[in-house]
């Protein structure tokens, strides 16, 4: 294998090459067209009025609006799914119930998109089956300031997907809580309430902070869902650079490369929380 | 020190669950509604999908498409990690980094850079869902397969492998076709079942892209028909699901065999 290796070693690079070329072709070249187009003028020359235009409305009330979406379904999809993830783990919850949650869950948080607003539609849309039976009931959401056709309704489908991203995220966490610290905190004579004040949420912060920015940026790229539910009406960033690409909008075609790159932006900062408090995290997940 | 059932726990676990099956079960009762009356039951909206031609033809174009797409992403990506395992470990951080980046940059994000890129390329690629549009979910499918593949292959002992079959003198194809590929199967096909379900749900890329796949019909039948859109919804959902479970299968097949090989 020594004297081989002067002669394998291109060969190695000759065999990744083709990789790193699509990934050049498909990734990095579309990427730098954004990071550029989003600095172009009409003619190509440099300039900054791209990136001011989107902090002007109506770019601000969209931005605005798909952070507010963001931040509902991630704290809320967050606490939701880590009390779900919590009551089947816990000691008295049997078995079955844990992995019938989690294969379900598996399922439901790759479950997006155009049949995920058709099923809350044929649910809660105006003549949905939990609308109608409420109505039969004497009780119309839609008379009572309800659609689903808003961002409320947005919020309430995005859950959907987010509950289940939650309960996968934080299961491995919490198992990571270990029993010995329970029973070491009941010896010295903690209450329940003093274990998860001292030891229980202090060690599960980083897991849990790290698992709502996650839910975040899920819920700030999805595109699909808001679509089919509103058709638009909830101006949310990626529906804005929609209507741009399919031409509803006639204007400067950077104005998409900006409204692209802000939201990258906006990921990017995700990310960067993420990654060290996963790494903090995972001291006590093994 | 066995703690009981609490009821807290309960109405938690309660709220989840109904939470998860209220839209199924409403999906499936609104999917038997008569066109004509409203009225359960009739299986009248799934015959109307059968019967209509978009359905198939664009459900064969999605299925080729993921056909596709799998294969191209398994061709980049088998020789890649199997080479960076066995020669360029040093390498195998930034191929995971640059794997993982369709899972930060999103699709919206992603079809407006690859448009502009590809806006004068010749029409038999840019034009055609088998070019463009394949083109873009091999990036999509790139985190699915990696890190199926890469598990797979940090699962069996790649130096070991390769050199025996060396030693008896197999050349570098019978190595990969007759050694390594048998290997790492298992994780092959997760990764290709997990594609599968991502290609036949994609709506951003082609309707932003323009192009009529399956997901499109969805949309389309959503805007115009109440009752079909929930038949075609749990259509929908049964190939998904079915992609998943197969995942699933995959992935027992595969601990079986860790199991006897140990």
């Amino acid at each position: 294998m020594e004297a081989g290796r002067g002669v394998r070693l291109p060969l190695a690079w000759l065999v990744v090459l083709p990789f790193f070329l699509y990934a050049f072709a498909f990734m990095f070249l579309p990427a730098g067209k954004v990071l550029f187009g989003a600095f172009q003028d009409a003619d190509g020359g440099f300039t900054l009025a791209n990136l001011e235009e989107i902090t002007n409305e109506p770019y601000r009330t969209s931005f605005k609006t798909s952070i507010e979406v963001s931040l509902v379904t991630a704290l809320l999809g967050g606490a939701l799914g880590f009390l779900i993830a919590y009551s089947t783990i816990r000691d008295g919850t049997p078995r079955w119930i844990r992995s019938a949650f989690t294969t379900f869950s598996g399922v439901a948080a790759n479950f997006a998109g155009i049949p995920l607003a058709a099923a809350f539609i044929a649910t809660a849309g105006t003549i949905g089956i939990v609308t109608q039976f409420l109505a039969g009931h004497g009780y119309n959401p839609y008379e009572h300031g309800f659609t689903l056709f808003s961002k409320t309704g947005v919020e309430l489908v995005y859950l959907y997907f987010q509950i289940p991203l939650m309960i996968l995220v934080i299961a491995p966490a919490i198992d990571g809580l270990k029993q010995e610290w329970r029973e070491a905190a009941a010896n010295l004579g903690a209450t329940p309430r003093q274990f998860w004040r001292h030891v229980g949420l202090p060690v599960l912060t980083p897991s849990l902070l790290g698992a709502v920015v996650l839910l975040f940026g899920n819920s700030f790229a999805a595109y699909a869902t808001a679509y089919a539910l509103t058709g638009g009406s909830v101006p949310l960033v990626p529906i804005t650079i929609g209507f741009y690409l399919s031409g509803d909008v006639l204007s400067n075609p950077h104005l998409s490369h900006a409204l692209a790159l802000g939201m990258f932006v906006v990921l990017a900062v995700m990310m960067a929380i993420y990654v060290p408090l996963q790494r903090i995290s995972s001291r006590w997940v093994k | 020190m066995r703690r009981r059932f609490s009821w807290g726990a309960g109405l938690w676990l309660f709220i989840g669950a109904a939470y998860f099956l209220i839209p199924l079960v409403a999906t499936l009762l609104f999917s038997l509604k008569s066109n004509e009356t409203g009225q359960c039951c009739s299986l009248s909206s799934y015959g109307e999908i059968l019967h209509d031609p978009a359905f198939w033809k664009t459900l064969r174009l999605s299925l080729i498409l993921a056909v596709e797409t799998i294969v191209i992403a398994l061709v980049l990506l088998i020789p890649t990690v199997y080479c960076v395992h066995l020669k360029l470990p040093r390498l195998r951080p930034v191929i995971g980094f640059l794997a993982l980046i369709p899972f930060v940059v999103p699709p919206i994000i992603l079809v407006v850079g690859l448009l502009d890129v590809f806006k004068g390329s010749p029409s038999w690629f840019y034009a055609e869902p088998y070019g463009f549009l394949v083109g873009a979910y091999v990036i999509l499918a790139f985190p699915y397969i990696y890190f199926a593949l890469d598990a797979g292959f940090r699962a069996i002992d790649v130096h070991t492998l390769t050199e025996a079959s060396q030693n008896l003198g197999a050349n570098w194809r019978t190595t990969l076709f007759s050694v390594i590929l048998p290997n790492i199967r298992a994780a092959a096909l997760a990764g290709a079942f997990l594609t599968l379900a991502i290609v036949m749900g994609e709506f951003t890329i082609a309707s932003l892209a323009t192009f009529d796949t399956f997901p499109i019909y969805l949309q389309y039948i959503n805007q115009n028909k109440a009752y079909p859109a929930a038949a075609v919804t749990l259509i929908a959902f049964a190939i998904t699901w079915g992609a998943m479970l197969s995942l699933l299968l995959v992935g027992r097949d595969r601990a079986v065999q860790l199991g006897g090989a140990k």
